[in-house]
């Protein structure tokens, strides 16, 4: 299928050589290498969390590298801001789209460079034929004229994608352009890029789905704990290599979940939907179980897991607690219920920084600790010193401000706060994002001890590796649904890979 | 399949061509209720609209306001709100009357632009403010807004500038017609015309909603967001000292206290008019109709003879629908857009639970 025009040319149109980037104490990229071709298109695959994104950022401007070298045709380059390397010729389709939802489509396309006739100004009609032409060429039939507000993820994209080509860029990246679109939009962008290909460009494709990658690419590169692993041809490889080289280890051991005694269904959630969101989600957890949602980032997992919490609405389903109706968009009651949420954003919505351990840990419980309606420090500490211990969290002192503790601590401390409640259903949302390896185990091992007695765990996580070693089970999201229900002897990073990644079409 | 799929197109561009209608109906809507008041208040008594004097204060009256309300706008269609339009039309007032009188020998021409140039300074340390010491507008605007009234009172004193201090080509603006057409008013319909065409059609005004929609996006589009929000406060300085040295020509007579209370009104006529006060939608036409409504119901509820209480409550009652009214639609709006994609979606095939090791290719 692919046809890779074999060309040598002395210059790569990008060169990356051993680029590293940090933000504060977590190490993003540590050693990212790249070597893009003219008449390519380059694969870079790697789990969630192994730079991929980082790379693109510094590429793009966004992010300034610690270290390492960037040549553009063979000229050293240094963007401190993404218009810089735009004007360079590098255009880069993010994963989260970024548009102005105000906007019609047309004016998304063009913001910052449209064409102009002297006093009458933007010249719209130019604008608009340009963006027909565009969308006739991506085969999509969108309204250039609506607002981008309201649209799906594959439509935003489709925006994203023209603008792209329209920039007429040397250098594409597309950092999983491929998530949220259909089967149909999927082929018809690849027509695309492989004639973007064919005149000359370089493109840059970040996927998960390898059917895909081998399909379009012809030269992969991978990368694993934000370091290059490798560079292939296509022919070359084979899925269980790249596989292999992605996640490099026995993930089983890494992050052991000890066997508890599994009870009876806790949770229960059953045909729950919202509109746009999430539809007809089903499952249940059991005392002592960890049940892993699986998927992409932006499948709906943290959606599903605020509304079974109550902060968001849904219009359908029904969530219950040991048989007991749990009242919707009321989290006052879920909390009542027993259900704890660990939200996926620690520093916003988490911990209060300024605050400190003692406070943030008995935050949730400080009604039940106050003596003639006054919150006192003795029984704060008192409280605040009996979970910490029991997840050893590591603070200088109970009175430091959460702010001065390391993620992973500050993660314990989130943990302690929800687990003051005594809850019987715990929800936790990407618990080990931006954590350190070392403390990365201890928040597992904590997990793995809270399932030991008696809870019933949700976990939200993007890391394979985690969902593999944790999980009893695995319930995969695609696009608002679950796609796949994994045992623990099912899961397997290509099962879950795959459930993830495919629309029910191509699915199907 | 394909059947499914035209239906579904067909149904969109119904849903955005009404969509497209409420958007334009925001405008008409405001225009509507400002001509069903001047109507109801004309039954009432017909000099409100019939006298010459009617017809003249109708048009005159709100001009000022409006040319406030329009720098208002661009300012707030960038995330951002000028609360020191007020002091600045007041600075600007007394400065005029101050050159008047101190450099007598200068024509009036020359002096109006002197005027519109301390406006557009003070508007110029607004932006500075805000783009480079990035505290939020709200915070930095009132603090100019006393800073401001202060630099006034204190150079003013109990001092004031009378008709007979300026020159009597100058007063001709306050109470000169043109086609029976208040000068004043002609003024401000020109600004109005000119904003417009700068919001609608110019890169800057584009870019102006730009930001104002998402401030993050503009910065990875390499939109000098810095420069744009400076000089949204530069325009809306000028507008605020134009309306000052009008002030100054209308009225004869400038003391201290010029002004005061202005940003207030000029915030609430943007809202009636329909600029969302969190940026990126609204226009400055919504803005200048939001004024002339917001100063006609204040001269028609007397006519009408309602009290003075209840005089003030409807400009609240108004904001405060106005508001309502936006959020209702957008709520509706969203709704309808969600559900869109929801009736395309399950117009695909159902879907079959995916398997996995056979389907996977190896």
């Amino acid at each position: 299928m692919s046809t890779p025009v074999p060309r040598v040319e002395q210059r790569p149109a990008l060169l990356l050589d051993r680029v590293s980037k940090s933000f504060g104490s977590v190490m993003a990229l540590k050693s990212g290498s790249l070597r893009m071709e003219s008449h390519s298109i380059h694969a870079l695959i790697g789990e969630n969390g192994a730079g991929k994104s980082t790379l693109v950022k510094i590429i793009a401007g966004v992010h300034q590298r610690d270290a390492g070298t960037v040549e553009l045709a063979g000229e050293s380059v240094n963007f401190s801001n993404t218009a810089q390397s735009k004007d360079a010729g590098i255009a880069v389709i993010y994963q989260e789209p970024t548009l102005f939802p105000d906007l019609s489509v047309t004016e998304n396309i063009f913001m910052g460079r449209q064409p102009v006739r002297g006093l009458r100004g933007v010249d719209r009609r130019s604008m608009r034929t340009q963006v027909t032409a565009l969308f006739d060429q991506l085969g999509v039939s969108l309204d250039p004229d609506r607002p981008t507000r309201g649209l799906s993820i594959a439509d935003q994209q489709i925006v994203e994608i023209a603008k792209a080509i329209s920039l007429d860029a040397r250098v594409l990246i597309m950092d999983e352009p491929t998530a949220a679109l259909s089967g149909v939009e999927v082929e018809r962008l690849f027509k695309v890029a492989r004639a973007l290909r064919d005149e000359g460009r370089a493109l840059l494709f970040i996927s998960h789905r390898f059917d895909e990658v081998f399909d379009l690419c012809d030269t992969v590169t991978i990368m694993r704990d934000g370091e290059y692993v490798a560079t292939t041809a296509i022919e070359d490889t084979s899925v269980d290599e790249l596989v292999r080289q992605m996640v490099g280890r026995d993930v089983t051991t890494l992050y052991p979940k000890e066997p508890a005694s599994i009870g009876e269904d806790v949770l229960v959630v059953e045909g729950l939907s919202q509109r746009g969101l999430f539809h007809d989600v089903s499952f249940s957890v059991k005392s002592g179980e960890i049940v892993a949602l699986a998927g992409l980032v932006g499948a709906g997992r943290s959606e599903i897991a605020r509304a079974i919490f109550g902060v968001d609405d849904y219009s359908s389903g029904t969530v219950s607690v040991n048989g007991k109706a749990i009242r919707k968009h009321d989290p006052a009651n879920a909390m009542g219920a027993g259900i704890a949420l660990v939200p996926e954003d620690r520093r916003n919505q988490g911990v209060i920084l300024d605050s400190t351990v003692a406070r943030n840990t008995t935050l949730a419980i400080r009604r039940s600790l106050t003596k003639y309606g006054l919150l006192w420090p003795s029984a704060e500490n008192d409280a605040a010193r009996r979970w910490a211990s029991r997840l050893e969290v590591k603070t200088s002192a109970l009175d430091a401000q959460a702010g001065t503790l390391s993620g992973g601590n500050q993660q314990k401390v989130v943990l302690a706060k929800w687990l003051a409640t005594n809850p019987t259903v715990l929800i936790v949302d990407e618990p080990t994002r931006g954590i350190d390896i070392g403390t990365k185990s201890e928040v597992h091992r904590d997990l793995s001890t809270l399932a030991g007695m008696g809870l019933a765990i949700v976990m939200i996580s993007s890391e394979l590796p985690e969902v593999l070693g944790m999980a009893d089970r695995v319930l995969v999201v695609h696009e608002g649904r679950i796609t796949a229900e994994l045992d623990r002897d099912e899961a397997t990073p290509e099962s879950v890979m795959f459930a993830a990644t495919h629309s029910k079409e191509s699915a199907a | 399949m394909s059947d499914s799929s035209s239906t579904s197109i067909l149904a969109q561009s119904q849903v955005l061509a009404r969509l497209g209608r409420i958007g334009k109906a925001r405008e008409a809507g405001v225009l509507a209720a400002l001509i069903a008041v001047i109507a109801i208040t004309t039954v009432q008594n017909p000099n409100f609209l019939f006298s010459s004097d009617g017809f003249r204060d109708l048009l005159v009256t709100p001009a000022i306001l409006m040319i406030v309300a329009v720098g208002q706008a661009m300012v707030i269609v960038t995330r951002n709100v000028d609360l020191s339009v007020g002091s600045v039309v007041g600075l600007s007032a007394y400065l005029t009357g101050r050159v008047f009188i101190d450099f007598s020998w200068l024509p009036w021409p020359t002096v109006f632009l002197i005027g519109i140039a301390c406006g557009a300074l003070l508007g110029l340390i607004n932006g500075c403010l805000v783009a480079f010491a990035k505290v939020p507008s709200l915070v930095i605007t009132l603090g100019t807004l006393y800073a401001y009234r202060g630099i006034n009172v204190m150079w003013t004193g109990s001092d004031r500038i009378n008709a007979s201090d300026m020159p009597q080509d100058f007063l001709a603006l306050g109470t000169q017609s043109w086609f029976r057409i208040p000068v004043i008013t002609v003024i401000a319909l020109i600004v109005l015309a000119i904003a417009g065409w700068y919001m609608y059609t110019q890169r800057g005004g584009r870019e102006f909603y730009a930001i104002g929609s998402d401030p993050d996006a503009a910065n990875l589009y390499g939109l000098k967001v810095r420069r744009r929000v400076l000089s949204a406060f530069v325009l809306s300085g000028s507008l605020a000292g134009l309306a000052g040295v009008l002030y100054a020509a209308r009225y004869g007579t400038v003391n201290s206290q010029v002004g005061s209370g202005l940003e207030l009104e000029a915030v609430g006529a943007a809202v009636i008019g329909g600029v969302a006060i969190f940026g990126g939608s609204g226009s400055v036409f919504g803005a200048a109709i939001g004024a002339y409504l917001l100063l006609t119901i204040n001269r028609a509820l007397p006519v009408l003879g309602v009290e003075d209480f209840w005089q003030r409550a409807v400009v609240g009652v108004l904001i405060i629908g106005a508001i309502v009214l936006d959020k209702l639609a957008a709520n509706r709006q969203e709704r309808r857009l969600l559900a869109l994609r929801d009736t395309e979606q399950d117009s695909s095939p159902p879907p079959a639970v995916a398997q996995d090791k056979e389907a996977h290719r190896g």
